[in-house]
């Protein structure tokens, strides 16, 4: 395994929320003690429920929000305070890709002057190498000049997105975070661009972190994958191996609801209860009201990450806990 | 037997520009029948026509008939008995399809005396035990809610409740799970099918997502640019899918588990219905397409008992299939 591109070792953030108008703020924690390390050309999944963490977890590592504690390091170095020369240099190497392409371009700006912003902004170039760079970028999304002179309106949605991935990487970027970039989009054009950004990791050595709620996308496109759960990790491992095997029950659920076509729903787990509340996590496991094995360690206890076997990390008492297992 | 529901050659177009190109499709008393497609098929707007629920400017042509009676351009009074009582439909959001100022009981109430000949504490009565039936905890006591609190999959259960409140024969569930969370859609998906299952009711799954059609249907068409592309009985369109359309919506679906293969993206984009090819809708991103496909429009045809498709590249199609699997 080559150096690691991205550090991040127990990051936390909590926002304040009021209830109602005159409520008290409570602090709801986004985020809590999440570490993770990516190597070099490698993607990291990063899977799970609405109010998870992981769309806060690629805000932080990409340093649009600061973590209140822990820290992120991005090629050995910590992230530069914001607004510096040193954090614009680093922001050139990381881009972010978000879900809704529409909302991410301008609609009043032909898309091909959309791409060539960041140069301008970064002041990569004379400008003829620049007007090269876009028709170059344009290319390598699949997409010709003539799409470029055309405003995000009068595309469709996948090649709106691509649009994005062209303009997030036109700084040649080592690292991108990508929040729910498929999902926005049909099955089909999801798959054009599911390939497309395999094809582009691949040519240009991209490191990438990838978060969706989509299981198939997540393991078609992911090295490694974590699942969150109330702002936590609860389990990690390679991808392949991780949704073959599930070791926590949160992700054999997660798996299990995931719909197979040519598969009749027997067996399936369905987890009863509702969603999580951020505002609201239970004691011990935070997942625990909703674990069908559930015991009463659980309650008062938080799991902690531990090893399962030489590439999987699980934080489950029943599955670290070999007494606890044989007691359950 | 004959069909709950036959739709025959229903056509919808707005200002002109045709975006259901003739419907033909029926279904049996208690059946689950799956429509997919990808946006802008027409997959929403065949029950929305067929219920007359389009705006005024959107010309509908064609028959529907409902336990043998034509339904489409019914009298408003007929139709008002018809939505809500025999046929309910529940939509993607189920937020913006509550109202917010009002209770749960008001608005579950509301439906009850508009469908059934109940009064007073019996109305109360039948809206607390459709609460429990959906399973929303502590029903007697939530009655008095507002929607906002509840959850979102609570919300869609609330929606389940209302729908089933007229006893209908069918139920339209358009997208119902999918802006739910993984390990809600399959409660939302369990709760669908033991309903289901206990009152008799036929449903219609509308939805982009193959797998929770395949898992929760007896049958499943495939609508591509305004059409039926494709009708089968689910685990046969799976596993042997006839249309280049079909196999190219399961090749597009990534794998969870075996080993990682590429995605067989279909090229270029859903057309503009303005701008309809001729011929074949799907020949421009077809890989099989040949020249008579740019000529006429196939029909929905018979393959075999139950399975019906409309390309004549069919067998061509099943052999490219058969050549991939066999290598």
């Amino acid at each position: 395994m080559s150096a690691p591109l991205v550090e991040v070792s127990a990051i936390a953030r909590s926002y304040a929320m009021r209830s109602g108008m005159f409520g008290r703020a409570t602090a709801v924690h986004a985020v809590d003690g999440v570490s993770l390390t990516i190597a070099k050309g490698e993607t990291l999944g990063l899977v799970g429920e609405s109010g998870s963490g992981k769309s806060t977890t690629g805000r932080i590592v990409l340093g649009l929000e600061p973590p209140d504690s822990g820290e992120v390091r991005f090629d050995g170095k910590p992230m530069a305070a914001p607004a510096t020369a040193a954090w614009r240099a680093q922001r050139a190497r990381m881009q972010m890709i978000f879900q809704d392409p529409l909302g991410a371009l301008d609609r009043r700006l032909p898309v091909a002057a959309q791409i060539r912003e960041p140069l301008d902004i970064h002041d990569l170039g004379t400008p003829a190498e620049r007007e090269d760079r876009v028709r170059e970028l344009l290319r390598a999304v699949e997409l010709t000049p003539a799409h470029g002179a055309r405003y995000p309106g009068a595309l469709s949605g996948g090649q709106r997105q691509r649009i994005v991935l062209a303009r997030a990487l036109a700084t040649k970027p080592d690292f991108l975070v990508c929040d729910e970039p498929v999902s926005a989009l049909d099955v089909s054009i999801q798959a054009q661009v599911v390939n497309l950004l395999v094809d582009l990791q691949a040519q240009l050595s991209l490191t990438l972190l990838f978060i969706s709620h989509d299981l198939r996308v997540v393991r078609q496109i992911s090295t490694i994958v974590a699942v969150m759960y109330l702002g936590r990790i609860v389990e990690i491992g390679s991808a392949d191996d991780l949704f073959a095997r599930p070791e926590h029950p949160y992700t054999q659920a997660l798996v299990s609801a995931s719909p197979a076509p040519g598969r009749r729903s027997a067996g399936r787990i369905v987890l009863a209860g509702d969603p999580p509340n951020p505002a609201a996590r239970p004691q011990g496991c935070a997942f625990h009201p909703r674990c069908p094995r559930a015991i009463g360690r659980c309650a008062s206890e938080v799991p902690v990450l531990s090893a399962v076997g030489s590439n999987r990390q699980v934080a489950c008492h029943l599955v670290t806990g070999a007494e606890t297992r044989d007691a359950a | 037997m004959a069909p709950l529901v036959s739709i025959r050659d229903l056509r919808v177009a707005f200002n002109g520009v045709p975006v259901l190109r003739g419907v033909d499709v029926s279904l049996q008393k208690g059946e689950a029948l799956g429509l997919v497609g990808e946006s802008g098929s027409g997959k929403s707007v065949t029950w929305l026509a067929a219920l007359g629920l389009l705006p005024r400017h959107a010309q509908v042509t064609g028959s529907v008939l409902l336990d043998g009676r034509e339904i489409l351009g019914a009298p408003a009074a007929e139709l008002d008995h018809v939505r809500g009582g025999r046929v309910a439909m529940i939509f993607q959001d189920p937020a913006s399809a509550l109202n917010p100022v009002l209770t749960i009981r008001r608005q579950l109430c509301e439906a009850l005396a508009l469908h059934r000949d109940l009064s007073g504490e019996a109305v109360k009565a039948e809206a607390r035990r459709l609460l429990d039936l959906v399973g929303i905890p502590d029903a007697a006591r939530r009655l008095s809610a507002y929607p906002h609190e509840f959850s979102g999959g609570q919300v869609q259960r609330i929606m389940i409740a209302m729908a089933l409140a007229g006893n209908p024969d069918l139920l339209i569930a358009d997208e119902p799970t999918t802006a739910l969370d993984a390990t809600i859609q399959a409660q939302i998906l369990e709760l669908l099918s033991t309903v289901r299952r206990e009152i008799g009711m036929a449903m219609v799954l509308i939805s982009h997502d193959l797998g929770v059609v395949a898992e929760n249907c007896d049958r499943v068409a495939v609508m591509y640019a305004g059409r039926i592309v494709e009708e089968a009985p689910s685990n046969q369109l799976f596993a042997d899918p006839v249309h280049p359309y079909a196999q190219g919506l399961i090749g597009a679906l990534p794998p969870l588990d075996g080993p990682r293969r590429r995605l067989t993206a279909i090229p270029g984009t859903v057309p503009d219905p303005a701008r309809m090819p001729d011929g074949c809708a799907f020949a421009p991103r077809c890989t099989l397409a040949a020249e008579p496909c740019g000529l006429a429009s196939p029909s929905l045809a018979p393959i075999a008992d139950d399975r019906a498709v409309a390309c004549i590249r069919a067998e061509a199609s099943r052999r490219a299939l058969l050549g991939i699997a066999a290598e």
